[in-house]
């Protein structure tokens, strides 16, 4: 059975590794500065102990105020889980970084939430619409549609 | 014989003129799509005619061999060993639309599946039938008013028998077929 880890703990490694990084943190997910992902993640990814290898889903949800950008990771070795969360709050042009240089697993998921929320991952190897087509106007998952 | 090795730079060029060329096949079907296909009533054929044809016909039809969403399921159901549905002479789903003579549209039609699905149609040898199955076929069913989904095949196709459902029982499929058969048997020559 896969063990969700106590974010508590991770958070603080993580403040302490990367000050500032942590903009929030809950029981069950923290929320991490969208600029702080790509490190965050590679920590995450090579601490021992954590060893982060596998993103199991990347999805994005629009609240609004904000489009929020859910990392779900998992590591095969040690068979535990955490939840990961980034926030995109410029609706006009919403701008993450990408994940795919460390999970290729991320390089369709992204493109996901490009095509249905608009988020642009930066450094994104090809990142264009995946279930719509090309040319299709606006972003069918944000609230504001139609 | 030469192979001929791309650059990735001429395979993402290719790729985008694939994609212009999608955006440009969805955009002429959406255009003549804006209306439905009527159905055509005045099917019955009121003068004698050679029935063998109409016989032969009805009773040896094979479909083509695809499915779009759930309904699928339950059209690969009717052709199994339970409903058995090569009692009425359809005994196999043809992977090619060139040796089939009718197609049943099992499931949603989303506009980018929409030009394939008629390619297909196009593709099969006259005379052709189209059986919609299911109400996302029929009329968009749920999602009629989607940004993605065709609000009835029957925008993109001319369609011979309605069968509606969430999906529709085998029994329904192949209460479908036999309407068709009938239609069939008893149609003008197409």
């Amino acid at each position: 059975m896969t063990v969700d880890l106590r974010v508590q703990d991770i958070a603080q490694q993580i403040g302490e590794r990367f000050p500032g990084a942590i903009e929030e943190a809950s029981a069950d997910s923290m929320v991490v500065k969208g600029e702080f992902i790509p490190s965050v993640g590679q920590f995450l990814k090579d601490t021992p102990r954590l060893d982060f290898d596998y993103l199991n889903c990347l999805v994005g949800t629009d609240y609004s105020d904000y489009i929020e950008v859910v990392y779900i990771l998992e590591s095969y070795k040690h068979n535990h889980r955490l939840v990961l969360k980034a926030r995109a709050y410029d609706r006009d042009n919403p701008t993450l970084p990408s994940v795919v240089g460390l999970w290729r697993g991320a390089d369709f998921q992204e493109r996901e939430v490009y095509d249905l929320l608009g988020v642009t991952f930066a450094g994104h190897p090809n990142l264009k619409r995946i279930f719509l087509w090309e040319g299709f106007e606006g972003y069918p998952l944000r609230r504001d549609y139609l | 014989m030469e192979i001929a090795l791309f650059s990735m730079d001429e395979i993402n060029r290719q790729l985008a003129e694939a994609d212009r060329w999608e955006t440009a096949e969805i955009g002429a079907l959406m255009d003549i799509a804006q209306e439905p296909i009527p159905d055509d009533l005045d099917w019955l054929n009121e003068e004698p005619r050679n029935k063998i044809i109409g016989w032969g016909q009805g009773k040896s039809t094979w479909g083509v061999n695809f499915g779009l969403a759930c309904c699928a399921f339950e059209m690969m159901s009717s052709a199994f060993s339970r409903f058995d549905q090569s009692r009425f002479g359809m005994e196999i789903m043809r992977p090619s639309p060139r040796q089939a003579d009718f197609m049943i549209i099992a499931g949603t039609v989303t506009w980018k599946m929409a030009p394939k699905v008629r390619r297909i149609y196009e593709a099969m040898a006259e005379p052709k039938w189209v059986v919609a199955m299911g109400a996302c076929a029929c009329s968009g069913g749920t999602f009629t008013s989607s940004y993605a989904v065709v609000p009835g095949v029957n925008r993109i196709l001319p369609v011979d028998v309605y069968v509606p459902g969430c999906p529709p029982r085998p029994e329904a499929l192949i209460n479908g077929f036999i309407q068709m058969r009938e239609k069939i048997r008893l149609a003008k020559q197409k």
